[in-house]
């Protein structure tokens, strides 16, 4: 080949190919589930504290359904339990899922009260995780869902320090920040999340908040509601019904 | 004549411009093979987004949705949404079954039979809200599987026998054939209505005494079918059931 057709192929290969591969890109990109719009969408979720009765379906569902590794300390969503003894004294413990493990059933005499409170990412509207990823891994959908990237996060654990409510986590194998997607594959399809789905006590609501006729709009508007640490103003999603002050 | 020319043309270039155009080639270059390499994700925020967003949507999907169950386990279904269990979706207890509903053939979802299954929810834990359904495992029943008593598809409380039959089957079969056939248990038995909730912790009473018997079976008594014996010179030393059985009493022991 002559160096003057190298050139003149050169000229009209790069912007081809270039174009070829964004074309490719842009047609994968676009319009992810036929006749979804997330612009008309807002997820959130609702928990009423008093049905929740600690069994850790909803853990052991969302392990199942999003790879999460067994082990007890890696989760999307987890469930503590308080305990408010007699002193006023508040202990706090992540309610373990494995049978092998005995339950701990707190001493009853020492209590004043006790409860146990579901937690997962709040998907908040100004999430502080964002603001702070060095490589733009992380960023809100437009239906309110803060995502991941796992191809692109460097496991630098900045979101996971960020993270008011302790809500990521790193992912031991793929060595990526991790975190609940309100089962984003499903919700887009019209599923409910893995942990609404096996909830016994409908514990759980989830809905959309721009649909006035959905469960979780018709919840917020029966129930005396808050959102945990409020005055962090990251405007959780995730609403709390008969919330007990001792809770964070 | 003109490949001479040619020689002395580039020999002629200045060496600057030279290494100026090199400089400038490589640049191009560079720049050109980068903007190719590089995926367009990375330079175009959007369209990251839009490709992360469309990676997470393809995820798959595990638990099928509580809906879809009825439509092949009708009876099961139908059964759950009216009891107790209305709330909880099948994939609660019999666990994740997308799968199954592919290919009902290839996976087929846990059935739990085991005695620890059902005390996951329904443990005593003093945690757990006022009124929710909790047992104690250790004095409800042991050894027992939940099932045995209550249908997990449709959780009622376990009804009180009404009958001893329920329980004590045997006992009873033998009994109709006897000579005690038309004799309530509980002429003999004192049954606390207790006993039919909690049958170990609460027993049933039992004749203690020769004179029990007597009531029927001495020759003063006034039930003129049962054969009479003389309760002081009859075997004085034993009680009647170490010789008779009391439910088949023609069968001497």
């Amino acid at each position: 080949m002559k160096r003057r057709d190298l050139l003149k192929n050169l000229i009209v290969f790069l912007p081809v190919s270039r174009s070829f591969f964004s074309c490719a890109a842009q047609a994968s990109g676009t319009a992810p589930i036929q006749g979804y719009d997330p612009d008309n969408h807002l997820y959130g979720m609702g928990i009423e504290v008093s049905k929740c009765i600690g069994c850790g379906k909803c853990i052991e569902a969302c392990k199942t359904e999003n790879n999460v590794p067994q082990e007890p300390f890696f989760c999307r969503t987890w469930v503590e339990r308080y305990i408010v003894r007699n002193d006023k004294s508040v202990a706090v413990e992540t309610v373990r899922t494995t049978q092998k493990e005995t339950r701990a059933a707190p001493n009853e005499k020492d209590i004043l009260r006790s409860f146990f409170v579901p937690k997962l990412c709040n998907q908040c509207e100004h999430p502080p995780c964002v603001q702070v990823c060095p490589v733009g891994a992380t960023f809100q959908t437009r239906d309110g869902v803060v995502l991941v990237d796992s191809d692109r996060c460097i496991g630098c654990r900045y979101c996971i320090q960020a993270c008011p409510f302790g809500a990521r986590y790193l992912h031991p194998e793929k060595r990526t920040a991790d975190k609940c997607t309100f089962c984003y594959h499903r919700v887009v399809k019209g599923l409910l999340p893995a942990c609404v789905e096996v909830c016994p006590t409908q514990a759980r609501i989830f809905g959309d908040l721009k649909s006035k006729a959905s469960q979780l709009v018709r919840f917020q508007r029966m129930n005396n509601v808050h959102v945990l640490k409020p005055h962090l103003n990251t405007e959780p999603k995730v609403y709390y019904s008969d919330l007990d002050g001792v809770v964070t | 004549m003109c490949g001479a020319n040619k020689k002395s043309f580039w020999r002629n270039i200045p060496d600057q411009i030279i290494r100026l155009a090199v400089v400038t080639v490589l640049l191009v270059g560079g720049a050109g093979a980068i903007y190719i390499l590089l995926p367009a994700s990375l330079t175009s925020t959007k369209l990251h987004r839009e490709l992360t967003v469309t990676a997470e949507t393809e995820k798959p999907i595990r638990f099928a949705g509580s809906t879809l169950c009825g439509d092949c386990h009708q009876i099961e279904y139908e059964k759950k949404i009216v009891g107790y269990h209305k709330s909880l979706s099948c994939e609660t207890c019999h666990g994740a079954a997308a799968a199954h509903v592919d290919d009902p053939m290839a996976a087929t979802p846990f059935v739990p039979r085991e005695r620890e299954v059902c005390p996951v929810c329904h443990e005593y834990d003093p945690s757990r809200p006022t009124g929710f359904p909790q047992i104690n495992p250790t004095i409800h029943n042991p050894l027992q599987s939940c099932a045995n008593c209550h249908n997990p598809h449709d959780p009622v409380p376990p009804t009180t026998p009404q009958e001893c039959s329920a329980c004590h089957a045997g006992i009873m079969r033998t009994k109709s054939v006897s000579s005690h056939a038309l004799i309530a248990c509980t002429t003999c038995h004192k049954v606390p209505e207790q006993h039919k909730i909690f049958p170990r912790i609460v027993r049933a009473t039992k004749p203690e005494s020769r004179d029990f018997c007597g009531t029927c079976h001495s020759q003063g008594s006034s039930e003129r079918s049962a054969p009479k014996i003389d309760l002081s010179r009859h075997e004085e030393r034993y009680v009647c059931w170490q010789c008779h059985y009391p439910h088949l009493p023609a069968e001497r022991l």
